[in-house]
Formats: C-alpha cells, structure tokens, sequence
C-alpha cells in the first residue's frame, strides 16, 4: 500500500469491513466467528482428553516403569523447544495486534516469525524422535527395553508418548499451513481477509489452543516425579 | 431491519424465487451455502443410507427364520449386523434429524437468513458423504465383523476384516456432525431474531442446541478412541491391548462415554420435532415450556454420566456399577417428563387425526416402552441376565425406530409442504403410519420374550432352543410389514413433488415462523427480518373455530 493511499484512508476513516449475507451487522458477525472458534476449541479439549485420560490411567497404574521409562528423554531439547513454543505464541499474539490496526507489513512479518518457530519446533522434535528410533523405544515388534520394569509397561509409556507428541505435532503442521494460507492471503489483499482482521484472530485462538497442549505434554512426560 | 412484524409475508409478484427454483445447474445444487438446499442433499444420502441399512437388516431377519440359520455363513453373519449397525447408527440415525429437519428449519424458527457458517455446512454434507462412502466401500470389499462397537481388542488385534477403513469412515462422520454442532450452537447464540429471546424459541430448537451441545463434546472422545484403535492395528502402538501393555475396558469407557450421549443425539431432535407437531395438531400452547426446555439440556447433561451402564459385566468394580445404575435411573426422569407434558398437551386439545400426528401418538406409544425397559437393564441384577440378549436389541430398537424414525416420519409428514411446497395424499399417509406401528410392533415385541427367555444377541442360529422359532418367525413377519410400511411413504411423497396439489404457505395453520414465510421459501428465507412478539405455540383453538379456520374434519 503506497503512501499516499494510507493517508487518504486516515483522512477518510478506514476501508469498511465486509458483511457477510447471512449476518445483519458487523459485531454479530465478528462475535458469531469468535463463539464458533471457542466452540471448536471446545471440541479439540475432549479430543486430546480421551489420550490425557489414558495418560492418567496408566502412569497412576504403572507409576515405577513410567519413571524410568521417562529418564530416557532429552530434558534440554523438551525444555528449549517449550520455550520456541511460548515464543511462538507471543508472535502470534503481535499478529493479531498489528492487523486489528491494519499494519500489513508487521502483521505479515509476525506471521512469517510464528511460521518459522513452528518449524524449528519440529525440527528438534524430528531430532528427539529419530534418536528414540536409534535406541530401540518405538513401540511396535521391535521395542527393545532393558531395564528392571516390564517390558509392556515401558512401552506403554512410548505409546502415549509418541500418540500425545505426534498428535501435538500435526496440530503444529496443520497451523503452519493455516498461518501460511492466511499469509498468503493477506498478501495478496484477497477479498476473505481484506479489512477483517477476525480471521487472524481466529488462527491466533488455534496457535494459542496448540501452544498450551504443548505446554501440557511437557512435564507431563519429561518432568514425572519420583 | 424491520421495526413492524409482518403478520404474513405472501407470495407477491416481486418476492424473490423459492430456494428451489434459484439455479437448476448440478453445480448450484453441490456448491450451495443454502442450508435449505444443503438440507435436501442430506435428506437424499440419508435416505439412500437407510435403505442399504434395511436391506442388512432384512438379511438378518431372513436368516433367523429357521433354527439353523437360512442362507448364511457365521462370518457373512457378522458382517451384515455390523453393517446394519454402521450404517443405520452413523449414517442415518445420527444425521438424520438434525441435519435433514434441523439444517431447513433451525434458521428459519429463529428467524435468520442461513447458518451462521454456510460453508462448513456444505464441507459436513461432503465429510458425511466421504465417511458413508469409506463405510460402503470396506463392506464391499469383504466387510467388516467387530459389530458397531468395535470392542477392544477383537478389533485392533484379531479382525482379518477391513477395520480400518470402516474406522476411518465413522471417524470423517464423526466430523461431519461436530461441524454441525458447531455451526447450530453459534446461530442460536448469535443469529436470533429481534424479539426472539430464548425462551420464546420452538422447543424444537431447545433440542437441537442440547443436541449440539452433545455433539461437540462427545464426538471428538469417540473420534480420538477410534484413531487409537487404528494406531494399534496399524502400528501396534498399543492403548487397549494387554499384549501390548494395555486395557481393554478403557476402550468400552471411552467408547460408551460417547455412546450413551449418542442415543440422545439420537432422540433429542426426535423430541424437538413432538412439540411443533403435538402443539398444531391439538391447537394447545404445549404444556410446560420450560419444564421441556431445560429437560432437554438435563439430559444433555446426565448422559454423560451414565456409560456405564453398558459395561455392568465387563469387570468394573461393583460400586462403579451401583453408582452407574443409579445415575441411569435419574436420566429416565427429564424422559418422563417430557413424556407427561406431551400427555397434559394432548388433554383436552382439539385433536386432528393427521398424518403427522398420528406418527407423533406413535412415537409417544414406542418411546414409553423402549424408556421403561431401559430401566429393566439399567438395574445390574436384571441385567446381568438381560445384556447381551435380544431383550437389548429390542429396547434400543423401541427408542431408536420407535422413537428416532417416527419423529423424523413424524416432522417429515409435517413439514414437507413447506420443503416442496406440495402436498401428499393424507389418507396413504395415515394408511402408512397405521402399517408402520402394527409392522413393527410385531417385529421387536416378539423380540423381548426371546431375550428374555435367554436368545442371545448375535447368534444367527438357535438350534439349542427350537422353541425360539416361533417368535423368530413373527418377528420376521412383522419385519416384512414394515418394509412395506416404510415404501409407501417413499412412493407418495416423490408422487407429490410431480402430482400433489400446491400447500400453500401454512396448511397447518400452524405457528412459527417458518409457516409466515412461503413454501417453498425464497434462497433468503426472509424479505425482511421479522420481529417476534409472540410466545410460541400461540395456539387458540376457540379462535380457529370463530375464523372458520378448521377444516371440516376436525374432530372435537
Ligand atoms: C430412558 C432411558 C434409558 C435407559 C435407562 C437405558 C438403559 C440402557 C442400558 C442399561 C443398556 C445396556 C444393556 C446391556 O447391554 O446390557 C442400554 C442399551 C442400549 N440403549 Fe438404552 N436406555 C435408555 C434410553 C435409550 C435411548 C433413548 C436410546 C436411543 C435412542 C437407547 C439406545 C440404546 C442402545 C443402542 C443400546 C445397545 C448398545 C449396544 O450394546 O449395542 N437407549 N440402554
Ligand atoms: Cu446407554
């Protein structure tokens, strides 16, 4: 946007926000798109509840194999990568902020960053996970576990530990994609997301949604008391 | 916006062109927003869905006619119950209240132009029809034999049958309807017309927003379930198998904590349909608004908290199931009460025996059967006899058909003047509906002395009690009457598109805002937004009869 249109915009009040057919004002609009939003956070809470039940289940069953099962994972990693999470979400959150005031440029930049610490996450979690390959503790024929605990026990920990981080990180990958598309087209100034900056929003609640999972799944397998 | 309430918005000749007639191109019809016409599309796939359903379950009856079995193999067997249970619990009892009768007219009762999101409308008709058609296509190509339960872990160990594909079609499914529910809980909270506060919504909303409410948070436990079962059998991460570390009876609590909820996603949108119809019918406002409103969202509620009733004798702990049966108990009491209210309307109301009316009498008679029995097994003594025989598959089926298809048959009969704005013959309407209650009446009546007497559920031979055949062959009998009962409607209601007389706005005379607007409505269901004064169910039988509004063979 040149110059010279951004300020006959501050002259003349702001571009007006589209209206969909089916609504009949703008803040009905906007608030049926947020409620929708938190609903289907609502949905994504008992989707990743019936794992955390699981999780609960089993570690309150198997308490001793689940401490040693967990002393195998990279504290560090897990820690540094909870931190690219949590930065994330501050980047996101600056999205949001720049495009209700409609700063493009800064909008799109704070997408961009949120992508790129999506990505390192999954690259150190690509390197904690190949490294459990090398030592034998994928679940499936060829686990291999020496310890004093059962076999089955300890597996059952990488179970929930690769089906709760896995499911984690399709989330993250399936953010990545939407924060891209919402990027791109923004962009391109694309009808969808000109002038409305709910659908940032709205990908800001799913970032955030998947951040905190995040934050969940950390101490719960990498921190497990004696 | 409006400020005045049009008491009547005719047809006039510049009102816009019915929902119908606004584009007659294939791609108008499969790229609609509308949710009218979204609504019609449901009602073709669920309607084809149910007949592939009927068509397992005429083979089940076939085959229990003599004590040997008749035609077929013990695996084919499996495979055809677990189908006729896919199909008719996922693809048509789940979807097809809310999304054939709920996606016409929940916009239309609250009096807003569509959904609040007519896109994720659309994409949960085609979920629906990807998932139907995973399903279909694992059945074609050798079927599948754990039974609608996919219980752990016959199913992620042991089945050589295709699992996984008809997992992954319930699972797309599952989806579908969360996206519905997403989509009716956001218009009822954010799309309701001026003046209409929430307790002057139809009752039929109440229970498509409990409904929904059931949806968003079960669905994805059952969803979430489902996939562990694939990872397990895919790549043997193991969650419910003990060779694998696992717990088999945490797959039957995640499984019936969804479930059981399930059944009221199956037979609130039934009760909601009841009290429009119930309240036209007898020209009576509906007796107890809110006593039915808040009953709805009790059961919402409660469902939750009964699964576990279903797992009596799957080695929970005693306590669990004493606490399990008692909380079972208390969900029989919202039942109850929107079961008396429906009687105190009916009471001295100026009764019409029409067509959809006589299907509501017939889900009030059915309902109060398949509840009650539900109480034998929810109490653990008599179920430890009871489970797993037919006296289960009779009960679910008194609810299910008795009470699912006869409300959707009921609101169907009801509001298909305004879908199509045609009208069906009446008299074969309630020629059908007589058929339908004798047919099945005969077909699961016979089906609770079996299981009581000790039939198991699933056995396609009984040759250890020979006995049993004659209440298997009455069984069968009643199932072919209702085979026909069910055809008929089929027959006269696509005759009526063609050759039925035009209804006219309101045939009813009935209240609501969906009967002010024309039938067929226009794309935008309305010219203006209305403003809503009146309670609903503003019925005054005296003032029908001043106005002559009474058709001539109304019965006092
Ligand atoms: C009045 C409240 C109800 C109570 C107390 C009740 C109780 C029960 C109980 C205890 C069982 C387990 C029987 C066993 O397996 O041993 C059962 C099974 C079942 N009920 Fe109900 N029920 C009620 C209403 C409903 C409704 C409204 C529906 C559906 C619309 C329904 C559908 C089913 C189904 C499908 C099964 C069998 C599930 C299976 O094992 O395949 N029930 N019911
Ligand atoms: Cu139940």
């Amino acid at each position: 946007m040149s110059m010279k249109t951004e300020a006959l915009q501050a002259a003349h009040g702001a571009e007006e926000q589209p209206l969909h057919h089916q609504f009949e004002e703008l803040p009905q609009q906007n608030e049926s798109y947020v409620v929708g939003m938190w609903v289907f956070l609502v949905t994504e809470i008992m989707f990743f509840g019936g794992m955390f039940l699981a999780y609960v289940l089993y570690r309150w069953r198997y308490s001793e194999a689940w401490f040693e099962a967990h002393t195998k994972l990279d504290i560090p990693l897990g820690t540094t990568n909870t931190v690219v999470l949590l930065t994330s979400s501050l980047t996101m959150a600056l999205a949001v902020h720049f495009a209700q005031l409609r700063n493009k440029r800064l909008q799109l930049a704070m997408l961009g960053a949120t992508i790129g610490l999506a990505c390192v996450f999954l690259v150190i979690k690509a390197f904690e996970w190949s490294a459990k390959f090398q030592h034998g503790l994928v679940p499936g024929p060829n686990f291999t576990w020496e310890g004093l605990v059962p076999a089955p026990q300890a597996q059952l920990f990488y179970s929930l530990y690769f089906g709760m981080t896995g499911l984690h990180a399709l989330h993250v990958i399936i953010g990545i994609v939407v924060i891209g598309v919402l990027a791109l087209l923004t962009a391109l100034d694309h009808p969808l997301v000109k002038n409305d900056f709910i659908p940032t929003e709205l990908v800001g609640l799913y970032w955030h949604f998947v951040d905190i999972v995040g934050i969940f799944l950390f101490p719960l397998f990498y921190l497990i008391p004696k | 916006m409006s400020t005045v309430a049009p008491v009547f918005q005719g047809e006039s000749p510049q009102s816009p062109p019915s929902y119908l007639k606004a584009g007659h191109t294939i791609k108008s019809w499969l790229l609609t927003g509308d949710h009218k016409r979204i609504a019609i599309l449901y009602l073709i796939a669920v309607s084809v869905f149910f007949f592939f359903g009927s068509i397992a379950a005429s083979m089940i009856r076939v085959e229990l006619v003599s004590p040997r079995g008749v035609m077929l193999e013990n695996d084919t067997y499996n495979k055809v119950f677990t189908a006729h249970g896919i199909i008719m619990i996922f693809f048509f009892l789940i979807p097809a209240i809310p999304a054939v009768l709920g996606n016409f007219l929940l916009p239309i009762m609250i009096g807003a132009r569509d959904l609040a999101f007519p896109r994720l409308n659309l994409l949960s008709w085609y979920l629906y029809v990807a998932g139907g058609l995973c399903a279909l296509l694992a059945m074609a190509f050798g079927g599948v034999d754990t039974g609608w339960t996919f219980y752990t872990p016959y199913s992620s160990m042991y089945s050589n049958t295709n699992v996984t594909l008809t997992i992954v079609g319930a699972f797309i499914a599952g989806f579908s309807s969360i996206a519905t529910g997403i989509n009716f809980i956001v218009t009822v909270h954010k799309m309701r017309a001026p003046g209409m506060t929430w307790f002057r919504l139809p009752l039929m909303v109440w229970g498509s927003y409990a409904t929904s409410v059931i949806i968003v948070l079960g669905t994805p436990v059952v969803a979430i379930t489902l996939l562990l079962v694939v990872m397990e059998r895919v790549f043997h991460i193991g969650v419910f198998s003990p060779e694998l570390g696992g717990d088999p009876v945490l797959f039957q609590h995640l499984f019936w904590f969804y479930s059981h909820p399930a059944v009221y996603i199956m037979i609130l949108p039934a009760m909601g349909v009841i009290n429009e119809v119930i309240t036209c019918f007898t020209r009576k406002r509906i007796f107890g608004y809110h006593f039915i409103a808040f009953s709805s969202l009790a059961i919402a509620g409660l469902g939750f908290l009964v699964w576990g009733h279903h797992m009596f004798v799957s080695s929970q702990s005693m306590y669990q199931g004493m606490v399990f049966s008692l909380l079972s108990y208390l969900v029989a009491v919202p039942s109850a009460i929107k079961t008396f209210n429906w009687t105190a309307t009916i009471y001295k109301g100026s009764v019409r025996f029409q067509t959809p009316f006589l299907y509501v009498l017939g889900f009030i008679g059915l309902f109060v059967v398949g509840g009650l029995t539900g109480l034998f097994l929810a109490a653990m003594s008599t179920d430890v006899h009871l489970t797993d025989t037919y006296f289960v598959v009779a009960h679910f089926h008194y609810v299910m058909v008795g009470g699912t298809i006869m409300g959707f048959l009921a609101g169907l009969h009801f509001w298909w003047p305004k879908f199509f704005g045609k009208m069906y013959p009446d008299n074969w309407g309630k020629l059908s509906a007589l058929i339908i209650f004798i047919g099945f009446n005969l077909t699961f009546l016979p089906q609770f002395v079996l299981g009581y007497l000790g039939m198991p559920r699933r056995y396609h031979y009984y040759y250890f009690a020979p006995e049993f055949q004659f209440w298997h062959i009455a069984s069968t009998a009643g199932a072919s009457i209702l085979a026909v009962g069910f055809l008929i409607p089929a027959v006269y209601l696509l005759w009526s598109l063609k050759y039925g007389p035009d209804a006219g706005p309101n045939p009813w005379g009935a209240k609501g805002l969906e009967w002010t607007i024309p039938s067929p409505p226009p794309t935008t269901n309305f010219v203006e937004i209305p403003v809503v004064r009146e309670e609903p169910y503003a019925y005054d039988a005296e003032a029908d009869e001043r106005e002559e509004r009474v058709p001539a063979e109304t019965k006092r």
